[in-house]
């Protein structure tokens, strides 16, 4: 299996590391019809996905029963490109572990692998947490906030709802946090060249690599690498017994180990929102009921919120494709991994780092505008409606759009045939007289 | 540049289906490029109108016209009518029923907020016939 980003590759702002396997790939309807914004289309008897639509949500990859659809991320084995070697494993890491009590486990097992440091991404998270408290406290914030933790979600929002691209927290992710955090630790204390030292996240999905690569909000990701939770997993595993057995779980410093309660609770759907210490708040799993509520929201039907948090996968980031473990269960194990934290281990002792803020504005890109001018978006949305009477409105994907609006724009944009429709084909070869033996 | 016109009918009474047309008028001037400004001014009142006929008119139905000026949105019942009109258009003032009230809806702030978020706004009301609501919004300021 092939898991490496291209080097080569152009990483614009709608770079993304869902990738399609051509060879496995047979050109069904599965992932045509699940995904939720309509990204994908069948050409050829191939899927292909419409890069300014697609949101990194992974639902292809979940639903694709030939594993053609892909997640792609960095393979360890670019540890070796650097001197200094940071971790970042994310709350949901320690939630793939049976019978954990001490995460403190994991942590030294990261040190065991190769890794230099290691800084818990539950650790900054706890960060956001502060500074987003601070932030709803703050008159001149525009309510209700809204998560950036999720990359899917804010690249969601930056195609569908134009209205809302303002109301995105304008902290950054725990992850970058934890890297610009562990970056400045590692200089400080090894004195190296920032291209020395290798920022390495464990991503339990392939949202958080493409952030990583054409990431939205900052400029600059400061994480190097993006590796797979599910690829570091099976060596943990053999190092965590080891560590076990020997008795070294307790010679771990100090500051690697230090994220509480609310930070580990990150991991899990509704998490985030619950350490902000308000009960004005809406928490939504699963992109199909965060599009809604996105549409709700834009509707004004939401008063008196003050925060929304919005995981694109069901269960929140346990739920991610590159995670091993049941998110359920691995909810289930976080809990019991809480019950032994502190409420909190991390705080911010000065002022709030310039880096805890986006330094890009998120622009609203209109993707789906059907025409360069209003005119001309009238005129294709009239041919549209005019299609749709002709479509028997089965929404059954065999031209290879998901429905027959889909298709209908499709054509009328000039980008599909209208007899791509078998519905319409076979009127036509009937007519034709080429189908009289299968006439009904 | 001749209009579009968009027509639909909102069954009353179902309130799991309340909202699907101002829905489905939004997401439309979304992909005509429509400014965000204008789309959620034309949301927010399509949406209050849906909502005031699923709750006292038995439904209705609503027309969106779009042109390059403007949209046009007539919303239109063959309800009860509104015996106060001007009483009405008070914010906070309601005739909805407490169980109504208990779903979130029915605050007084519906014909309000159709007039505050739009650039033309039309009433007319006859009781026992029904009520016709015309609003315009302007693309540009």
């Amino acid at each position: 299996m092939i898991n490496l980003l291209k080097q080569t590759e152009k990483y614009d702002s709608f770079f993304h590391s869902i990738r399609l396997d051509r060879e496995l790939c047979r050109g069904c309807i599965n992932c045509l019809k699940r995904c939720p914004t309509e990204a994908i289309r069948v050409r050829k008897g191939k899927s292909r996905i419409k890069k300014e639509y697609c949101i990194d949500c992974a639902a292809c990859i979940r639903v694709c029963p030939h594993h053609a659809k892909k997640a792609t991320f960095d393979l360890l084995d670019s540890m070796a490109d650097y001197e200094y070697k940071i971790a970042l494993p994310p709350p949901e890491l320690y939630a793939q572990f049976n019978n954990l009590e001490e995460k403190s486990l994991v942590l030294n097992a990261l040190l065991s692998f190769g890794f230099d440091d290691v800084y818990e991404v539950a650790a900054a998270a706890e960060l956001v947490s502060e500074i987003t408290r601070k932030l709803l406290k703050d008159e001149k914030t525009r309510l209700p906030v809204i998560t950036s933790a999720c990359p899917s979600v804010m690249r969601l929002i930056r195609v569908k709802f134009p209205n809302l691209v303002e109301n995105i927290s304008p902290v950054v992710s725990p992850g970058e946090m934890a890297a610009n955090a562990a970056v400045r630790r590692a200089m400080l204390r090894t004195r190296l060249p920032r291209e020395k030292i290798g920022v390495f996240l464990i991503s339990p999905c392939p949202a958080k690599v493409t952030d990583v690569y054409a990431p939205l909000g900052v400029k600059k990701s400061q994480i190097d690498k993006a590796v797979a939770l599910s690829d570091i997993y099976p060596k943990l595993l053999p190092l965590m017994k080891e560590i076990a057995a020997s008795g070294r779980d307790n010679e771990l410093p100090e500051e690697i180990n230090k994220a509480g309660r609310i930070g580990v609770s990150w991991g899990g759907h509704g998490g985030e929102a619950g350490g902000l210490l308000t009960d004005k708040y809406l928490a939504v799993d699963g992109i199909e009921n965060v599009i809604k509520a996105l549409e709700d929201l834009e509707d004004s039907k939401f008063k008196d919120l003050e925060f929304i948090e919005l995981n694109a996968c069901s269960g929140g980031c346990v739920g991610g494709v590159l995670a091993v473990e049941n998110p359920y269960m691995a909810k289930v194990k976080l809990n019991i991994l809480r019950k032994y934290l502190p409420v909190s281990g991390t705080r911010i002792d000065e002022a709030v780092p310039s880096y805890a803020y986006h330094d890009e504005k998120i622009e609203f890109q209109p993707v789906y505008q059907l025409g360069e001018t209003l005119a001309e978006s009238i005129g294709i949305m009239k041919t549209v409606d005019e299609l749709i009477k002709k479509f028997p409105g089965l929404d059954c994907g065999c031209c290879g759009a998901p429905t027959c609006r889909a298709h209908a724009e499709d054509a009328a944009r000039g980008l599909a045939s209208e007899k791509d429709c078998i519905h319409i084909l076979r009127k036509y070869l009937n007519k034709s007289g080429g189908l009289t033996e299968y006439e009904n | 540049m001749s209009a579009l016109t968009l027509h639909y009918d909102v069954p009353g009474d179902d309130f799991t289906r309340a909202g699907e047309a101002s829905s489905d008028i939004k997401n439309k001037l979304k992909q005509m490029g429509i400014s965000p400004d204008v789309i959620r001014n034309v949301a927010i009142a399509t949406y209050e109108g849906e909502i005031n006929m699923v709750i006292h008119a038995n439904g209705g139905t609503i027309d969106a016209a779009i042109d390059a000026e403007s949209i046009t949105l007539t919303i239109k019942d063959t309800g009860g009518g509104i015996p106060d009109v001007e009483l009405a258009m008070q914010e906070g003032y309601t005739t909805a029923q407490e169980h109504i009230r208990a779903l979130g809806f029915g605050a007084g702030m519906g014909l309000p907020n159709m007039k505050k978020y739009t650039d033309e706004f039309n009433i007319t009301s006859e009781v026992g016939k029904g009520t016709e609501v015309i609003m315009k919004v302007y693309l540009s300021k």
